[in-house]
């Protein structure tokens, strides 16, 4: 069972926390911490399992991680998971985002977590590894994107309503359609170019 | 493209979307807590809005900031609202955040059964997949079981998207719901052999994950799995099913022999090094099960150590450095699993590992530790320690050198010292070790010390030597601040050269060490010690002065403690104030007898006589409790509750009160208590292990074998014992230590060739080669020192330790199921009714019809009662359903034969499906409804989808409240009884009366008289699992129930004013025959139209995706498509299929008509009062009303049952008078006005289309009219 999944940046900074079991919110965050505490201060070429006892699991969990440029990926699974399949599996992940995101950088994962939480479900589910297949997870997530593009189109008129009542007045909207003007869908190139380091491996 | 773009920037007018959130509190990084929370009061306006995309849009943001740490749990029941949007993209929104955030505790999670049940039988996969991942991250309990059964039918889906995600999902079901193990295994079972890969994955990963905790029970899929290991080329399959094997070995040997041969295979043959290293692993697992006398397997294990080694020191250069790290890294973990069975392989591997602790990662030499560990023998200890004090000296960081410190002393003292030849060299070794800085775990080498001192005689010599130099030397111990964990040496130090003080040199140098006013900064625990010891030292020399004709020597001893001593009397910590105080009189005393010239050393001494015994750590625990003797007993009877609690406050306010019944006490047993003394010294005195100054302790040792003949006389004259001042800096003394034993063991070793030689002169046998030809052996080796360890002492008939029991709270005991006899009888009736899985209302009506199974619906009830209790209860009370199931399946068997000649006929007949009960007591039951025949069960449940009289008596103790408890604890009575086998008879048989009546009533209950399970049903609580099948046609053959159509979606939403309806038929097999090739058919209406596959005619038929086996049930869905709803439907439809026998097949043809009404054109939509009001005064809604005469039963099961059977939702309800709304699939919204008086009920309704209304109303009164 994979216990939890956390992707995080060199700062400790959380851009993906899937638990497959409740915690509250402090301890999530607490795990956060110690996890990137203990995965930091490792070196680059030294083994990407972490045994030991933390917050989350116990003696039978083990981190699994690896270091992608400006983001840890990492894995608490239990004994019944093999170790270099976990490995495996974060590159599958990691490659899959790729492919998705064309060319993914840490910025796409800030701005798109939904998107990632829904490609990692076709993955895993409920902590346990639903397909290893990177054709398969990316035809399902395509699937699915096409599907909302399709219910995009379908919802405009009710929008476009909506648009009229609000410009009735109701509503003060000029704050919002400043910055709607000012910049669209955050596209990577509207960027600071500082931020978008692409990572080196991929 | 274009419009995406307008759409974004529509809704970018009125609210942030993610993106916008993300950057905000990117810009405000300053001030990121204040942004966030104006965020948040921004969201919370949102969730207020009635459009649904802005509040998915606020939803999306709420995943987001739960992210970041904040509590989003307020906003639960708007993630509700989102997850039951048609609209796909909204509905995956609302499922993420509830996957993120929802939980047991989560009340709202009540809410969604419903929703999730409609998603999961969608006709859109996405929308089913969707529902089975949220749920799989915060299924409840009382999800699992409503559900269960929901997914079960998912396990068998034509997609195999949604068959993998329900059949992974189902190990998350059994975890909250064991129950539902056994009845979805078969088909769990089934699924491994699935066509598509990623199904069979995971289908292997659930029953790994069950095998992984309880192995014994799934030793019977063993074949199975063989099949799936030789055949399957999925890496992932295989190393999860190559794990499972190895849990199972163990429990099997058999197992494993045939495993060493697939296994070698895949080893030889892979190039996945994941799957490499698990065969390895199981390979060993397999290796360790067997017995270790399989000569034939050694080339198994050197095949194992070799690829390991492989693992261990090869580095792919293709690969990145880390990943060969981990190779590493598991390679050494897998040897240590060797190391355990076959110590003799891994150490030949020595020198590799000697070289992983040269290795830069840390846990990768941790490893390496806990391999050398398992390594050492007597040959390589030193060897091995030298190796890592070298290791000590160049880490850096204190946790490794710590765990190095921990590691040496564990090489060297496991088992006893058995490894150890030489205790002086160990001793040096420790004195080594105090050197390093700012360890935690000098207490650690302080025991050790402790420990050796005692327990080996011999070195005492030795080891009080070396403590007096490290006492003489503390301040280097001390001296530093760092230092603190170390100055723990000195507590041992100081003990070992008191205790054994006559072994010392010069104690008065020691004495003086000791008292050195230096000491006074040590920790109070270390100086009590030093004052001790201090005394018994001053004794020691006290008796070596007093023959001396010279008494100043003596005297001025005396007099060097009592100038040194009031240093300590001033101590803050009170145990070295009293022991300093207590001893300065002591001492002060002697001096004045000293100047009368009285001789009193021996007195002195005697103080501190005796010897302390090691005792085993558990050995006070161990002591078996005498006969007689009830510890949980009082004493004296407690004081009274409220006498406890005055007392303590009183003790300290009050004023001298006469103490009550303590004191009392004692003075009254005064004489007794006298007496039990005494006793109790008389037995003590005859226990050997109650420690005590008798000299019958030391005896112990010196009956010890060994001690007086040790080799110590060689070593004296080739090392001085006085050891040189102890040096932080020079030569490790240890160093000389290993030469000197290896000049020792050549020596012995050429004496034992001489005498070898002798012996082999004296005798020509050939058993003396052995011994030559060999490399030096472990029993070659002789110990320098014959160790007298002390064995630990240990009370008579001490048991041996069982402390290691199973957490009681582990969710997997509960699935610890035994499914042999599961799928042994697989294919027939496997399970025990009172296990099938609760199921919708449709069961109820089979209940009504075939009475024999209506013992399910009563053990059903016996469940739903076993929910209730605690779960302690629940487990006794599988034991006691097993008990029953054993006794009812024996009874099965019997009247089998009897019951499928019964059938036989019945069934041709069409008609009576007669009372064939599968116990007494079923059949008891069944016999009142018999006089309902099928056909008038059927069409009963047709016109009411009876209710679950599960739910009947489980759920609705408001509206019956004597009855169905009576059931419940007739029910939980009857299941005691059966345990006791059933001695009283008469008792049942009165029972069974009772039953017979409560049958009755249930029966009449689903007869139309009222929906009790809606009576639970009030404004905040939720509607339990319901719905709405009925019959739609059968024969002899087969069963079709449908239910009413309330499945609606538009996603594929281009027909512009169309909509479609979902109808789910369950095919059940009824005869003993398979059914196959079954077709679909419906004669299309202009109005109502199946939906085909693209490609094929109007007139075509749908194949069922499955097949029937006999007794078989499954479901099917069909869409239709429709462009009217406003008035009811009827269609005509025919069924063909084939009926397969042994010998023959027949097709078949079965005919039967859908009935559409107007209210399976109604969703349930929740409806908020003030936009309920605001539209009855939009003024667009046409009026209607209808009354209702003579109707009988309470109003909120009138409104339960409006809303059950008519899709309303309780829009508001004041007394006796209620607001309802339901929406059609077209978005026309219909409201009613429930108003009752008497018996009377008036429905004031609304609605836009009047056609619609007027013939829902008359569905109304047409449901009511058969009360």
């Amino acid at each position: 069972m994979i216990k939890a999944i956390l992707i995080f940046n060199n700062h400790g900074k959380p851009r993906l926390s899937k638990f497959y079991e409740h915690y509250n919110e402090d301890i999530e965050q607490q795990i956060i911490r110690e996890t990137f505490h203990l995965v930091s201060k490792r070196d680059e070429n030294v083994c990407n399992f972490l045994e030991g006892g933390m917050l989350i699991g116990g003696s039978d969990y083990k981190l699994i991680y690896r270091h992608y440029a400006t983001l840890y990926f990492v894995f608490c699974v239990d004994s019944s998971e093999s170790e270099l399949g976990i490995l495996d599996l974060i590159q599958v992940f990691v490659e899959t985002l790729d492919k998705c995101f064309e060319n993914v950088c840490e910025l796409d994962l800030i701005f798109h977590v939904d998107k990632v939480h829904n490609i990692l479900a076709e993955m895993v589910m409920g902590g346990m590894v639903l397909e290893t297949n990177m054709n398969e997870i990316i035809t399902q997530v395509d699937a699915q994107n096409k599907m909302e593009k399709s219910e995009v189109r379908l919802t405009l008129p009710v929008h476009y309503f909506y648009l009229s009542v609000y410009q009735a007045g109701q509503v003060d909207t000029g704050r919002y359609c400043r910055s709607a003007c000012s910049c669209r869908i955050s596209c990577k190139e509207h960027e600071p170019p500082g931020n978008a380091q692409k990572h080196q491996h991929w | 493209m274009a419009l995406k773009i307008v759409k974004g920037s529509i809704d970018r007018m009125f609210d942030k979307n993610l993106q916008d959130l993300v950057r905000g509190i990117r810009n405000h990084k300053e001030d990121e807590a204040k942004y966030i929370s104006t965020c948040i009061d921004e969201i919370k306006q949102e969730l207020k809005q009635d459009n649904i995309a802005v509040k998915a849009n606020a939803v999306c943001k709420l995943t987001y900031l739960q992210m970041l740490g904040y509590d989003v749990s307020w906003a639960a029941f708007n993630i509700v609202e989102v997850m039951s949007s048609s609209k796909f993209t909204y509905k995956r929104i609302g499922y993420l955040a509830a996957s993120q955030c929802f939980h047991e505790s989560t009340d709202v999670i009540m809410l969604t059964t419903n929703q999730i049940r409609k998603d999961l039988s969608s006709p859109n996969q996405y929308d089913t997949g969707v529902a089975l991942t949220g749920l799989s991250c915060f299924v409840t309990p009382d999800l699992a079981r409503d559900l269960a059964n929901d997914i079960m039918t998912l396990m068998s889906h034509t997609k195999p998207y949604i068959r993998k995600k329900a059949v992974l999902i189902m190990y998350k079901v059994f975890l909250k719901y064991p129950e539902s193990l056994r009845p979805a295994f078969p088909r769990l079972k089934e699924k491994l052999e699935d066509p598509d890969p990623g199904v069979q994955s995971a289908a292997v990963n659930v029953i790994c994950e069950l095998a992984r905790r309880n192995p014994k029970n799934y030793l019977s899929l063993a074949p199975l799995f063989f099949k799936l290991m030789t055949s399957s080329t999925n890496n992932w399959v295989l190393i999860k099913i190559i794990k499972l094997f190895g849990a199972l070995t163990p429990l099997e040997p058999r197992l494993g022999k045939k495993l060493i041969e697939p296994l070698t295979n895949l080893i030889h043959s892979t190039s996945a090094m994941s799957l490499l290293y698990e065969c390895v692993n199981t390979v060993i697992a397999v290796l360790i099960s067997l017995s270790s006398g399989m000569p034939n397997h050694s080339a198994s294990i050197q095949l194992c150590v070799q690829k390991l080694r492989i693992l261990i020191e090869d580095s792919d250069q293709n690969c990145e450095p880390s990943v060969n790290a981990c190779m590493k890294y598991l390679g050494l973990l897998a040897m240590s699993k060797i190391l355990k069975t076959h110590p003799k392989s891994v150490q030949s591997h020595k020198d590799l590992i000697l070289q992983c602790l040269d290795d830069k990662d840390e846990s990768i030499r941790l490893r390496a530790l806990d391999l050398l560990y398992g390594m050492v023998s007597k040959k390589n200890l030193m060897e091995i320690v030298k190796k890592l004090m070298l290791h000590v000296d160049k880490a850096e960081g204190t946790t490794y050198r710590d765990e190095l410190l921990t590691k040496i002393i564990d090489i060297c003292s496991q088992s006893n010292y058995q490894y150890i030849t030489n205790f002086e060299w160990y001793i040096s070794i420790l004195v080594e070790l105090t050197r390093l800085e700012g360890t935690r775990h000098g207490h650690l080498i302080a025991s050790q010390m402790l420990d050796v001192a005692i327990r080996v005689k011999a070195i005492r010599v030795f080891a009080v030597a070396q403590m007096a130099t490290l006492l003489d030397n503390a301040h280097l111990l001390t001296g530093n601040v760092q230092r603190k964990g170390i100055c723990e040496v000195l507590y041992a130090a100081a003990w070992i050269c008191g205790e054994f003080s006559e072994h010392l040199d010069n104690p008065t140098q020691t004495l003086e060490a000791m008292l050195r006013p230096k000491v006074a900064t040590l920790p109070g625990h270390i100086q009590a010690v030093y004052v001790q010891n201090a005394a018994k030292l001053f004794a020691t020399i006290l008796k070596s002065q007093e023959g001396n004709t010279d008494s100043t020597a003596a005297q001025e001893t005396s007099q060097l403690m009592i100038d040194r001593l009031p240093l300590f009397v001033q101590s803050a910590n009170l145990e070295v104030q009293e022991r300093a105080s207590c001893i300065l009189q002591l001492v002060k005393y002697i001096q004045k007898l000293q100047q009368k010239d009285v001789e009193i050393a021996e007195e002195v001494i005697a103080l501190f006589a005796g010897e302390l015994n090691p005792v085993a750590p558990k050995a006070q625990k161990k002591v078996p409790v005498p006969e007689g003797l009830d510890l949980d007993a009082w004493i004296n009877e407690p004081p009274s509750e409220s006498e406890s609690e005055d007392e303590q406050p009183r003790a300290i306010f009050a004023k001298e009160e006469p103490k009550h019944s303590r004191p009392r006490h004692t003075e009254v047993d005064e004489k007794e208590l006298a007496k039990r003394r005494e006793a109790r010294k008389q037995e003590q005195a005859n226990n050997p292990f109650y420690i005590k100054s008798s000299p019958s302790s030391q005896k112990v040792y010196q009956e010890a074998p060994g001690v007086e003949h040790i080799p110590v006389v060689q070593i004296d004259l080739s090392v001085p014992l006085k050891v040189p001042v102890f040096c932080p800096t020079g030569l490790p003394m240890s160093d000389q230590y290993v030469k000197l034993e290896e000049e020792r063991r050549q020596k012995d070793k050429a004496e034992k060739k001489k005498k070898e030689k002798k012996k082999r002169k004296e005798k020509r046998s050939g058993r003396g080669k052995r011994h030559d030809s060999g490399p030096e052996s472990e029993e070659d080796i002789t110990p320098a020192h014959m160790v007298d360890i002390v064995t630990e002492e240990m009370p008579e008939n001490a048991l041996p330790s069982d402390d290691d029991d199973k957490d009681p709270n582990d969710p997997h005991k509960a699935l610890d199921i035994d499914l042999d006899n599961l799928m042994e009888m697989a294919g027939r009736r496997p399970l025990a009714d009172s296990e099938k899985l609760p199921v919708r209302s449709h069961r109820a009506a089979e209940v009504l019809k075939s009475p024999a199974q209506d013992g399910d619906a009563e053990s059903a009830v016996s469940q739903e009662t076993k929910k209730k209790s605690s779960k302690e209860k629940r487990e006794k009370k599988k034991d006691k359903d097993r008990d029953r199931k054993k006794s009812k399946e024996d009874k099965k068997k019997k009247k089998k034969k009897h019951k499928s000649e019964e059938k036989g006929e019945d069934l041709l007949g069409g008609q009576e499906d007669g009372p064939v009960g599968q116990s007494e007591e079923t059949s008891e039951v069944a016999a009142q409804p018999t006089s309902t025949t099928a056909e008038e069960a059927a069409t009963v449940a047709a016109a009411e989808a009876a209710p679950v009289s599960e739910l009947a008596s489980g759920t609705a103790p408001d509206s019956e409240p004597d009855e169905p408890k009576d059931t419940e604890t007739e029910e939980t009575k009857s299941s005691k009884h059966k345990k006791k086998k059933q001695k009283k008879e008469k008792e049942e048989k009165e029972k069974k009366k009772k039953k017979k009546h409560h049958h009755h009533h249930h029966h009449s209950d689903g007869g139309g008289e009222e929906s009790v399970q809606n009576g639970t049903v009030e404004e905040e609580e939720p509607l339990p699992p319901m719905s709405n099948y009925c019959l739609l046609a059968e024969n002899s053959y087969i069963k079709m129930m449908m239910e009413d159509a309330d499945q609606v979606n538009d996603i594929q939403g281009n027909l512009q004013d169309g909509s479609q309806v979902v109808v789910s038929v369950i095919f059940e097999n009824k005869c003993d025959s398979f059914l196959k090739s079954m077709e679909f058919n419906v004669l299309d209406s202009l109005n109502s139209k199946l939906q085909r596959p693209e490609g094929s005619g109007p007139h075509d038929g749908l194949t069922v995706p499955f097949q029937l086996p006999p007794g078989v049930s499954n479901e099917a869905r069909f869409v239709f498509t429709m462009q009217s709803i406003i008035m009811p439907q009827k269609l005509k439809g025919t069924l063909t299929f084939i009926v397969k026998n042994e010998d023959s097949s027949t097709h078949e043809k079965l005919d039967f008509k859908l009935h559409f009404t107007c209210t399976s054109y109604l969703i349930t939509t929740p409806c908020y009062s003030d936009a309920f009001a605001k539209l009855l005064e939009s003024g667009d809604l046409k009026c209607s009303s209808v009354k209702l005469e003579g109707v009988v039963m309470p109003f909120h099961h009138l409104l339960a049952r409006i809303c059950f059977r008519h899709h309303f939702s309780v829009v508001e309800r004041i007394d006796s008078c209620a607001s309802m709304y339901s929406r059609s699939i077209q978005d026309h919204h219909v409201c009613l006005l429930v108003k009752t008086s008497g018996q009377t009920v008036s429905i004031d309704a609304k609605c836009d289309e009047p056609t619609l209304l007027g013939n829902v109303l008359d569905e109304i009164k047409q449901t009511f009219s058969q009360c």
